[in-house]
């Protein structure tokens, strides 16, 4: 089947790809959820390894090895293997010191979330009141959180201790010689580079991307918001509540209204998202054909015009634009002046007119990136294929429909679905043309969101305006479940004639 | 007979490129002309709100440049950005070359698990880690603190890995075992084979991450809210936009002047460097 794939022009190979993504997608989503015992056991497996590995060094390991059960490195230190063995230690030391001193009085607090936020004290001497500050419920979440990562990477790091002074002794009672400090070094140049190459840049993503990404996650689990902030006030663990709240079953009218913003905001980041993908990507690839048709010259000049559009700071355009069209704004000025129109066009500040707006502006920013994507490839279709195309009558639109759109489709799909995730996300766009505005009401009711407010726009404004934090974890969670699901029916299609197993 | 049909061919086809010809002007023009009104705004001298109603400005002046350099914080804020964007890029390129090189040149056991999870990571909606980065800055004493944005911004660039690798796969491996059979170690082969192979890739690296903080605003915004000293272009220039008195003053002209003085540099930078930047758009995004 390989083969015959490979045999197909690219037009077949798309067809092919499409109608097998509909076709298989039952069959798939089956042995994607057939596969979760397999790989369940494989876990299993990989976990009974490690016992397994514990046990034998806890059965044949010499005094040296047990004892470095407790005291970390102390095998190696006594094989001379000087530099990993007080690494070890001093990490063993390390560790204990911060959860002694730092990291268990928060971890104790973490299922309460703390007792006491504030407590005012007349001192009685001077009879002055005093504040004090004691349980900070975010700060005991964020460093339990913190601990429980550190404590991870000590259990991690108690294993490779475990095992690795195992091996020094089975080096040992083999008369054969154990690495010096000086080959460990060259290790981290040669067969451990990636260790050297990574440790600081995946440090960085676990204490700014990950460690911060749990913590919200918690935090949708809890009540925190405007009435209960720290470090005047407690918040605490209210289960499902957020989520109840978002999806509407909550008992409060607000809850409804909060269910209906949910579901206009969603819809209309889902519906902005197709358009904005697909307008740059079909306008861009069209100005690219315009551009590298037979006979235009000063196929650079063109180009150049464009581009130096993306060099300008998108932000600065976007400002721009919404000065130029907001109601009192020079576009309207103009217009009525000139007697085209006799009252302001409202571009920004009607519901609908301000949408399409947006997804105008959009298409003007753009398009030079899709420009830029497609001129490169479509120089790659092979000529003769329109020529054949010519020779059998078809005009160039229906060329363009059956050629070049099959062919851009399917080399680009990771671009398309990359743009398509990064427009599920665009800040930027919505925020500085609108605001999100104008506002969205319900039965006269007014909500949180507004009109032209995607998912992202909106949460920022639970955060950073209506302090509704727990809610807007919730709303989080739910955006990247959306854009998880998405990503990976889209990832599913561009590899699907690949092998089944690497579905994820 | 033959000889007409041959004629009408190129009628058609020289038709055809005439409207081509007004289609690229048209689209030229749309894209051009909101930045020449952005130019020609930056230079009208008289101080009229947002509401007027022409284009020319009835007296050419510099004005508008001479208060944004001496009667607001825009050099400073120019400064500052300047300043994150330099130490950023310097960052960013590093960790992004020595990420890809890892997850392109060399094999271990969590090679795959660990593309994965950036792949997954990156499906979150970034602003919705803001609040712990936050908290967790507060508690270094970094909010508010040019550092800490900077931390902020380069603290996940390995998440920006994918292009970069894409461009580190195409480099044929056989140089580099060419070279271990040479007794180089892998740290001297990254060094000394692919870096000097990899230069519009790193081009392509410098320049995106140059530009990003100066467009960047819901980061900085938030980070920097509250003290307009440490502000940046981004969020320095939207706070005029924001405030209806400076507004009402005329702001909107000095705001276009501002434009102006922070798009020039990049511009040029961009078309100095744009060969590279096509080439890494066009040859890391996309793959058959």
């Amino acid at each position: 089947m390989d083969l015959e794939y490979l045999k197909m022009s690219p037009l077949e190979k798309f067809a092919f790809n499409f109608k097998s993504f509909f076709k298989n997608l039952p069959k798939k989503t089956a042995a994607f959820f057939k596969a979760i015992p397999k790989k369940l056991y494989k876990l299993w497996l990989a976990f009974a390894g490690i016992f397994v590995n514990i046990g034998a060094a806890a059965k044949e390991g010499d005094w040296k090895t047990r004892l470095s059960f407790g005291v970390m490195g102390f095998g190696l230190i006594a094989r001379k293997q000087y530099l990993r063995g007080i690494i070890y230690l001093a990490f063993e030391i390390l560790f204990i010191l911060y959860m002694v001193f730092f990291g268990w009085k928060y971890l104790v607090k973490m299922g309460s979330l703390g007792e006491v936020a504030v407590k005012t004290v007349v001192d009685p001497m001077t009879g002055i009141e005093k504040t004090y500050y004691y349980d900070n419920s975010l700060l005991i979440l964020l460093y339990s959180l913190l601990t429980l990562f550190i404590m991870t990477a000590f259990v991690y790091m108690w294993y490779q201790n475990v095992k690795g002074n195992l091996l020094s002794q089975q080096f040992v009672e083999a008369h054969m010689p154990l690495p010096t400090t000086k080959d460990d070094f060259r290790s981290y140049a040669n067969e451990n580079y990636h260790k050297s190459l990574l440790s600081l840049p995946l440090l960085g993503l676990t204490v700014f991307t990950i460690l911060p990404i749990f913590f919200m996650i918690f935090i949708a689990f809890t009540n925190y918001d405007k009435f209960h902030q720290p470090p005047a006030q407690l918040f605490h663990w209210s289960g499902f509540d957020n989520f109840v709240t978002v999806l509407g079953g909550g008992i409060s009218s607000d809850s409804k209204v909060f269910a209906y913003t949910f579901g206009e905001v969603l819809l209309w980041t889902i519906v902005w998202a197709v358009f904005a993908t697909f307008t740059n990507y079909i306008l861009g690839m069209i100005v690219a054909i315009m551009i590298n048709k037979k006979g235009v010259k000063c196929k650079k000049l063109w180009r150049t015009v464009l581009v130096i559009t993306i060099a300008v700071p998108q932000f600065v355009s976007l400002m721009f634009m919404s000065q130029l069209l907001s109601d009192q704004g020079l576009v309207n000025n103009l217009l009525l002046k000139w007697g085209w129109i006799n009252k302001a066009i409202p571009f920004l500040t009607d519901g609908n007119l301000a949408r399409a707006t947006i997804i105008i502006v959009n298409i003007w920013i753009g398009i030079p990136y899709s420009m830029l994507i497609c001129t490169g490839i479509l120089m790659n279709i092979p000529e003769d294929l329109y020529e054949s195309a010519r020779i059998d009558g078809a005009g160039p639109v229906r060329a363009y429909m059956k050629i070049t759109l099959p062919y851009m489709l399917h080399v680009t799909t990771p671009y398309l679905i990359t743009q398509f995730i990064g427009n599920l996300n665009n800040f930027n766009v919505i925020f500085l043309l609108t605001g999100g505005n104008p506002p969205l009401e319900m039965d006269g009711n007014v909500t949180t969101a507004g009109q032209t407010d995607l998912l992202i726009t909106w949460l920022y404004k639970l955060t950073v305006t209506e302090n509704k934090y727990g809610l807007a974890s919730v709303i989080g969670i739910f955006t990247f479940v959306i854009v998880a699901v998405l990503s990976l029916i889209l990832y599913n299609r561009s590899k699907s004639v690949k092998n089944e197993e690497e579905f994820m | 007979m033959e000889k007409k049909k041959y004629k009408s061919k190129k009628l058609s086809e020289r038709i055809s490129l005439v409207m081509v010809y007004a289609f690229l002007i048209i689209i030229s023009l749309i894209w051009l002309i909101p930045f020449l009104v952005l130019i020609i705004l930056s230079f009208r001298g008289e101080q009229v709100g947002i509401s007027a109603d022409y284009l020319f400005p009835k007296h050419w002046s510099f004005g508008n440049y001479i208060k944004l350099f001496t009667k607001t914080k825009f050099l400073r804020w120019y400064g500052n950005t300047m300043l994150v964007s330099v130490v950023v890029t310097i960052i960013q390129t590093v960790i992004v070359l020595m990420t890809s090189y890892a997850l392109s040149r060399l094999r271990f056991k969590l090679r795959k698990p660990l593309m994965n999870l950036m792949l997954i990571l990156g499906m979150f909606p970034g602003f919705l880690s803001m609040t712990a980065v936050y908290f967790v800055l507060k508690e270094l004493n970094l909010t508010q603190n040019l550092f800490g944005l900077i931390l902020v911004f380069t603290a996940s660039s390995a998440m920006q890995y994918y292009i970069c690798k894409g461009f580190f796969d195409t480099i044929p491996k056989s140089l580099d075992e060419a070279a271990r059979i040479d007794g180089a170690s892998r740290h001297t082969v990254f060094l000394k084979i692919i870096l000097p192979l990899a230069k519009p890739i790193i081009i392509y690296t410098i320049l995106t991450a140059f530009i990003a903080p100066w467009g960047e605003f819901m980061f900085s915004s938030f980070m920097l809210k509250g003290d307009d000293d440490k502000f940046t272009v981004a969020v320095g220039m939207k706070s005029w936009l924001d405030n209806s008195t400076l507004m009402a003053e005329g702001y909107f002209t000095v705001f276009c002047a501002a434009a102006v003085v922070v798009s020039i540099p990049i511009t040029a930078l961009f078309i100095w460097l744009q060969r590279y930047y096509v080439e890494g758009i066009t040859g890391g995004s996309v793959k058959g």
